[in-house]
C-alpha cells in the first residue's frame, strides 16, 4: 500500500496538469456561423451579435461611434446587438496588437477600426483576410460620392477593401492670429512666405513654428508635407508607387527645406506632445504649427478662438488625407450584419452623425454643411474640389514597417541634420520595402 | 553475485541493469510529494519560458517581416542586417553608457548611504525606508514622474528660475549632444598610435540625454545596493576595523583596506543584478523619454517592441531579442556558476 502511494501521488498531480493545459489549450467551439448570402438585396431582419473592434474610448469620437450605433437599427432592422469592442491607448498601438493576435488567431471581430490606405491593404488584404467590397460600393452607388482620390486610396487592384467614415487633414498650418497682427504679417502662402514670416517671428524673441514630437509621427508629419509642397501631388504620390526616385534633386531640395524648418522649432521639441506645441501657439510663445486638423477640435476645447489656418506652405490646393475605415473579414461572425453595418458608415446620415462630434469631415461629398464648425466647412469645400494624396505619417501612403524605416531615419536627421545621410536612409527604406527596385 | 552486493557496474549480459531496490529507497513520501509539487511549476517554466525561447529563437531565424508568418529558414541574416542597422548600432552604445553609468552611480551612492548608516544611528530604520522606498515604484511611475520634474520647461528647470537661477536652461533627456572624441583632436591622435582610432567616433561617445534617464534609475535602485551594502558591512567583523584603527587607519583608509575588500561578493551580486536590469531595460525609457532626440535614449528593448508591434517585422524583433538574452546570459551565466561553487564549497 505504501509503495504504490509514494508513486501516484506525483503521477496524479502530473496527470491534473496535463489535463489543465489541454482543457485550456482545447479552445472554444466556433460558434456556427451563418452560410453567406452574398450581396444581400431585400433587408431581411437581422440578428445576433456584432462585435465592432475600434480605439475610439473617450471624447467625441466614443460619442460619434455611440451616435453610429444608435442610427444601426433605423438602417438595419432586426435586433442585432452591437458588441463596442474597444482598447484604449495611443494612436491605435495597442488595438492595433490586440487585432493582430485576433486575425493571426482565426478569431476576426465583424468588423474593425483601420486607417484607409497601405495600413490595411498591406497587412489583411495582402494576406487574403479581407473581402473585396465592390460589390457594396456598386450597390450603394458610392463611386459617384466619394471622390476619386480617396476611392484610389481604399483600394488594391481596382478593388475597394474598406469604407471611409471620417476624413483627417495632414497639411494645415496653424497659426495665433492676434500674433500676426501684433507684428503686421500675413499667414504665409509659399516657402518663401513661410521663412520671411519665421524670421520677423524670430526677430520679435517668438518660436516661429512650435514643433512636438515626443510621438515621433509628428516630425514625420512634417516631413511629408515638405515633401509634398516641394514636390506637388503627383511626384509625391509617385514616391509611394516607385515612381518618383527618392535620391533625386527634387527630394533633395525638400530635404533641405525640412532642415531648414527644423532651424526654426523650438529646441525642446522631443519632450512636448503635438497638443503641448499648440499650448505654444495659444500662448503666444509661438506663431505657427503645422498638424493635422485634430487641432481644431483641441482648439476648441481649450476655448481658443484666434485661431486661423491656412493649408501648410506651398500645398494649397492638395489635400493631404488620412482617414478611419471599416472593413469585411472574410470570416467575420454575422456577415450581413456586418454588411449592414459597413452601409450606415458609409450612408450620408451615418457620416453626418459621427463626423461633427469627432472633429473631422465626411469622406462623402454630400453631407450637410451647417452641422459643421468654420473650420470644418472650408475643409469640405476644400475637399471636394482639391488633389487627394495619402498621408505617410498615419498609414496612408506606405505599408508600416516602410513608415516605421522612414521615422527612424527622421529621428536620426532631427540631431545629425545631415541630409545626404537622409536621403540615403530613404532610399534604402523604400527598396526595402519593395516598391522601389 | 547476490543481490545485495555493491559491485562495480550492475550489468548483466552487457546492459546496465535497473537497481529497483536502490529506486525504491530514493523515492520516499517526502521526496515524492516534494517533485509532485515542483512539477507543475517545472512544466510552465519548461512551456512558457524555455519553450517561448526557443520559439523566438526559431522565428529569429526566419523570414517573418510582416503580419503573415513566413517561417522560411534564412540562417544569420536578420542578425548580420541587425548588426548593420544604424539604430541598433546607437542602441548598442546607449545600453553601454546606461548600463556603466547607472551601475556605477548606483554602486557609490549605496555604499555611501550604507556607510552612513551603518553607524548605528537613531532612526536608522526610517531613514532605510525611505531609502528603499523608491524600489517599490514600478518603473512606469518613476519614468513618468521624472519626465516630468526633468521636463525643460518644467520640474527642475522651473523651480531653478523660481528660485532665481534664471540662467539654468538645461536641456536634460532632449539633448542630442554625444560626448565623444572628436576626429583631430589630440586624445584621438593618442588613440591612433595605439591602433585604437577607431573609437573617436559618435558610436562610442555617451549621449547625455542618457545622464537623465540614469538619474531617474538610480533614484529607484540605489536604496536597493545600499541595503546590500548595509548587510555586508554588518557581517564585518568589528574587531578587523578596531585592529585597524588601533594601528592608527584613519576611516578612510578603513574603508578602502578592510571593508571594500570583504565587500567583493557584495558588490559583484549587485553588479550583476543591476547589469541584468540595465541590459533589459524598457518601462522607464517608455515613460520617460521615448526614443529620444536623435535616438539619444533608445534602448534594444525599445527597438524590439517598435519593430515588433508597429513594423510588424516580427523577425527583426527577435533577433533584438535573441541578442539581448545572449548579453543577459554572458553576464548572469558566469556569476551563476561561481555563486554554485562558493556555495558548494562553503
Amino acid at each position: 500500500m505504501l509503495v504504490r502511494w509514494k508513486l501516484w501521488l506525483p503521477a496524479a498531480i502530473l496527470l491534473m496538469v496535463l489535463v489543465g493545459i489541454a482543457v485550456a489549450c482545447g479552445g472554444d467551439d466556433e460558434e456556427a456561423s451563418p452560410t453567406p448570402t452574398g450581396p444581400t438585396g431585400s433587408p431581411s431582419p437581422l440578428s445576433g451579435k456584432l462585435e465592432i473592434f475600434s480605439w475610439w474610448t473617450t471624447g467625441g469620437e466614443a460619442a460619434g461611434l455611440q451616435k453610429l450605433y444608435q442610427l444601426y437599427p433605423q438602417q438595419c432592422p432586426g435586433d442585432v446587438q452591437i458588441v463596442n469592442s474597444t482598447v484604449a491607448g495611443g494612436g491605435g498601438d495597442v488595438a492595433r496588437q490586440v487585432l493582430s493576435s485576433r486575425m493571426q488567431g482565426g478569431d476576426p471581430p465583424g468588423s474593425f477600426q483601420i486607417h484607409m490606405g497601405h495600413e490595411l491593404l498591406d497587412s489583411w488584404v495582402a494576406s487574403g483576410d479581407m473581402e473585396s467590397l465592390k460589390f457594396l460600393f456598386d450597390q450603394q452607388n458610392w463611386a459617384n460620392v466619394f471622390p476619386q482620390g480617396v476611392l484610389d486610396i481604399v483600394s488594391k487592384d481596382g478593388q475597394p477593401y474598406s469604407v471611409p467614415v471620417n476624413i483627417h487633414r495632414a497639411n494645415v498650418l496653424w497659426y495665433n492670429k492676434k500674433t500676426f497682427t501684433d507684428a503686421g504679417l500675413q499667414p504665409p502662402k509659399t516657402f518663401a512666405d513661410f521663412f520671411t514670416v519665421a524670421d520677423a517671428l524670430k526677430a520679435k524673441g517668438i518660436t516661429p513654428l512650435a514643433l512636438g514630437d515626443k510621438e515621433a509621427f509628428a516630425s514625420v508629419q512634417l516631413l511629408e508635407v515638405t515633401l509634398l509642397g516641394t514636390l506637388g501631388p503627383d511626384a509625391y504620390k509617385g514616391l509611394w508607387t516607385g515612381k518618383t526616385a527618392w535620391g533625386s534633386s527634387q527630394v533633395t531640395d525638400a530635404l533641405n527645406t525640412f532642415k531648414r524648418m527644423l532651424s526654426y522649432t523650438n529646441s525642446d521639441h522631443a519632450s512636448l506632445t503635438w497638443d503641448q506645441a499648440n499650448d505654444m501657439v495659444i500662448k503666444g510663445q509661438a506663431g505657427m504649427t503645422i498638424m493635422g486638423d485634430w487641432v481644431d477640435a483641441d482648439n476648441k476645447a481649450k476655448g481658443f478662438t484666434n485661431s486661423g489656418w491656412v493649408p501648410s506652405p506651398s500645398t494649397s490646393g492638395t489635400y493631404d488625407a488620412l482617414s478611419d475605415t471599416f472593413g469585411l473579414p472574410k470570416d467575420a461572425p454575422n456577415r450581413d450584419a456586418v454588411i449592414c453595418w459597413l452601409k450606415v458608415v458609409g450612408s450620408k446620415a451615418g457620416q453626418e452623425a459621427f463626423n461633427p462630434l469627432k472633429g473631422s469631415i465626411c469622406a462623402r461629398t454630400d453631407c450637410n454643411k451647417s452641422l459643421f464648425d468654420p473650420y470644418l466647412q472650408s475643409a469640405m469645400d476644400d475637399w471636394s474640389k482639391d488633389s487627394i494624396v495619402p498621408s505617410l505619417a498615419h498609414g496612408a501612403a506606405a505599408s508600416p514597417a516602410w513608415a516605421a524605416d522612414i521615422s527612424d531615419a527622421v529621428t536620426a536627421f532631427v540631431a545629425s541634420q545631415d541630409v545626404g545621410a537622409l536621403q540615403g536612409r530613404l532610399s534604402t527604406a523604400c527598396k526595402d520595402s519593395g516598391v522601389c527596385s | 553475485m547476490s543481490k545485495g552486493e555493491a559491485a562495480g557496474p550492475r550489468v548483466r549480459g552487457g546492459l546496465p541493469r535497473l537497481d529497483w531496490k536502490r529506486a525504491r529507497r530514493f523515492v520516499t513520501s517526502e521526496r515524492a510529494i516534494g517533485m509532485g509539487l515542483i512539477v507543475p511549476s517545472l512544466v510552465a517554466v519548461l512551456v512558457f519560458v524555455y519553450g517561448f525561447i526557443g520559439w523566438s529563437a526559431l522565428v529569429s531565424v526566419s523570414n517573418w517581416h510582416n503580419v503573415n508568418p513566413d517561417y522560411t529558414f534564412v540562417g544569420l541574416d536578420n542578425f548580420r542586417d541587425l548588426f548593420k542597422n544604424f539604430r541598433f548600432q546607437i542602441d548598442i552604445r546607449n545600453t553601454v553608457a546606461f548600463t556603466v553609468l547607472f551601475v556605477g552611480a548606483c554602486l557609490v551612492l549605496g555604499l555611501v548611504l550604507a556607510s552612513l548608516l551603518d553607524r548605528y544611528i537613531r532612526g536608522e530604520g526610517i531613514f532605510r525606508s525611505i531609502y528603499l522606498f523608491p524600489m517599490a515604484i514600478s518603473f512606469i511611475v518613476t519614468g513618468v514622474a521624472w519626465r516630468w520634474l526633468l521636463a525643460p520647461r518644467a520640474g527642475v528647470n522651473l523651480l531653478a528660475s523660481k528660485v532665481g537661477l534664471s540662467g539654468i536652461h538645461y536641456t536634460w533627456y532632449t539633448d542630442s549632444t554625444v560626448v565623444y572624441v572628436h576626429q583631430g583632436s589630440r586624445l584621438a591622435d593618442a588613440l591612433d598610435a595605439i591602433g585604437l582610432g577607431f573609437l573617436a567616433d559618435p558610436n562610442f561617445g555617451v549621449p547625455l540625454a542618457m545622464i537623465s534617464v540614469v538619474i531617474a534609475a538610480t533614484w529607484q535602485m540605489s536604496g536597493f545596493v545600499m541595503v546590500l551594502y548595509l548587510a555586508g558591512l554588518r557581517a564585518i567583523p568589528k574587531e578587523l576595523k578596531e585592529a585597524a584603527r588601533v594601528d592608527g587607519a584613519s576611516e578612510l583608509q578603513v574603508l578602502r583596506h578592510i571593508s571594500l575588500p570583504l565587500l567583493r561578493p557584495v558588490t559583484l551580486s549587485a553588479m550583476i543584478i543591476l547589469g541584468h536590469q540595465s541590459l533589459k531595460i524598457f518601462d522607464l525609457i517608455v515613460s520617460m523619454t521615448g526614443r529620444g532626440t536623435g535616438f539619444a535614449t533608445d534602448v534594444p528593448a525599445l527597438f524590439m517592441f517598435e519593430s515588433t508591434f508597429r513594423a510588424n517585422n516580427f523577425s527583426r524583433g527577435a533577433a533584438v531579442s535573441i541578442v539581448m538574452l545572449v548579453s543577459v546570459s554572458v553576464l548572469v551565466i558566469p556569476y551563476l556558476f561561481w555563486s554554485l561553487r562558493r556555495e558548494s564549497r562553503l
